[in-house]
């Protein structure tokens, strides 16, 4: 039944986050540094990550497709179509869950405990508003571009594969890319990683926000951050794919 | 001035303010004393909104506080100015940024006008050339004076001070009680005090609360204090030694 508590609660959280701001301007200002923070404090580990899958893709798929009836430009197709598909977004969103959501619960977490949200609360602004808003708005419109980059540079990294390895010829890799290229897959991936961003950002933020006692319950408290959010993000992956491809 | 009256507030079966009815006076340092447990912090937060009371009635000047509608407790909440026990100041700002934040988010003053502000409130606080440090690079008596600096910078009609010394040497401590009677003078505010600090009771004490097990036990100023016979005041004023001692010279004297 405590489920339902913290459904509710989350809820209600969210009534309080979309309000609005007390002052436009500091608002806006907020955003832009949270698309920073969360977003361009990301982009290292976002392209680390997306260079190695997309190779790893590629090898994997070449050498399980060593079959001289299928063409090995279906290597390109397959790596470009799970990229965009699954890993740019899904997994981007998984391990920006453990990055920026364990970032986002101790950051609020902290403010709970050493009692600046309720500072903000008798200054008579809106803590809920002031401090989660920001983040999920500049999540949201930060974290596609993270996704098409990801999936460039997962490309990219398919493609050198190719180079480096041998395991098929970089022409066939680029006629594969090419191939066949639907572009709804965009906006699946697009809309799934809009999705992933508002979890990566309020599911932590309730978590941050309803923290008490002491250090040892932030760093509770970012745990269950993480893990809900990556539990959430898997639950509406398959949703969205059921809504969004069925 | 705020009046409570008859305040009960309890968290599930545990009942930790009962029958609460008080009168704090403006242009007055009011103090709440009592042990740790007593209730006393509990009684503040109520005070300013931050725990919802069972019942009774808290009222700022003519208006009930308690149940006012959120908006309407928005516009009371700007006239308050809040110094926490731990300071309470935003780790991610300077501290001239800490002391600019309740100037950007209500008033439509030009940056040179809140940066004008901010000297004038840490000047008062006694505090120079810190403007571009961060909490975490000053010292605790200095936060305090930062935290200070804050909450009055819309200049409040209510400052509340959660148990302003803790955590600091006797010195500082006298430097901030000194400077929570300077201020409330001199801006002619209602300040409220949660303390169990016995300096501050004899230097500040305009007028005195006793909380004693979540009820009001005693009510007077600095000077009744020391001369109370209410057995459990006596026994929570004249703990220590040091204060026995004291008690022995007045009465010699």
């Amino acid at each position: 039944m405590k489920i339902f508590y913290h459904i509710g609660r989350y809820f209600i959280l969210l009534s309080k986050v979309f309000s609005r701001p007390e002052k436009t301007k500091i608002f806006l200002k907020a955003v832009v540094r949270e698309m920073d923070n969360l977003g361009i404090n990301s982009l290292g580990i976002v392209i680390i990550i997306s260079v190695f899958m997309g190779a790893v893709i590629t090898l994997q798929t070449a050498y399980n497709l060593e079959n001289p009836l299928i063409p090995t430009y279906l290597v390109g197709l397959t790596a470009r179509d799970s990229m965009i598909l699954e890993f740019s977004s899904t997994i981007v969103g998984l391990i920006l869950a453990g990055k920026v959501g364990s970032n986002i619960a101790s950051e609020i977490g902290t403010m709970r405990i050493s009692e600046q949200i309720d500072a903000l609360e008798i200054m008579g602004v809106n803590s809920a508003s002031h401090l989660i808003l920001p983040k999920i708005i500049g999540a949201v419109l930060i974290n596609p571009f993270l996704t098409i980059i990801s999936i460039f540079v997962g490309i990219f990294g398919g493609y050198l594969a190719t180079v480096f390895t041998g395991a098929i010829t970089p022409d066939s890799y680029i006629y594969g890319i090419h191939y066949v290229f639907i572009p709804f897959y965009i906006t699946y991936a697009l809309v799934k990683t809009v999705v992933f961003a508002f979890i990566i950002t309020s599911v932590p933020a309730y978590h941050g926000y309803y923290s008490s006692g002491g250090a040892l319950e932030v760093g509770r408290a970012s745990t269950m951050a993480v893990v809900y959010s990556s539990v959430l993000i898997l639950l509406f992956n398959v949703l969205l794919t059921q809504l969004m491809l069925a | 001035m705020i009046a409570l009256k008859n305040v009960y507030k309890s968290f599930g079966d545990n009942s930790v303010l009962e029958d609460i009815s008080v009168f704090f006076e403006q242009g007055k340092t009011n103090l709440i004393i009592g042990q740790s447990g007593s209730g006393k912090t509990v009684l503040l937060k109520s005070i300013i909104g931050l725990h919802q009371i069972d019942s009774g009635e808290i009222i700022y000047g003519d208006k009930e506080f308690s149940r006012m509608p959120i908006k309407e407790k928005k516009e009371i909440r700007k006239e308050i100015g809040m110094v926490f026990q731990g300071g309470a100041l935003f780790d991610s700002a300077t501290v001239e940024e800490n002391v600019m934040f309740p100037l950007e988010m209500f008033t439509n003053m030009t940056k040179a006008e809140m940066l004008d502000r901010v000297n004038f409130c840490l000047s008062k606080v006694n505090l120079e050339n810190v403007n571009k440090l961060y909490p975490a690079e000053i010292s605790g008596g200095m936060q305090k004076r930062v935290s200070i600096a804050r909450a009055i910078a819309l200049n409040p009609k209510y400052l509340f001070c959660d148990e302003p010394n803790s955590g600091l040497d006797p010195k500082t401590a006298i430097v901030i009680d000194q400077l929570i009677r300077e201020l409330t003078l001199e801006f002619n505010m209602t300040t409220v005090v949660n303390t169990h600090d016995m300096n501050s009771v004899i230097e500040i004490g305009d007028k005195i609360v006793f909380i004693f097990e979540g009820k009001k036990w005693w009510e007077g100023n600095r000077d009744d204090i020391l001369t109370t016979e209410n057995k459990e005041l006596e026994e929570f004023i004249f703990a220590s030694d040091l204060m026995r001692k004291f008690k022995h010279l007045k009465v010699d004297l």
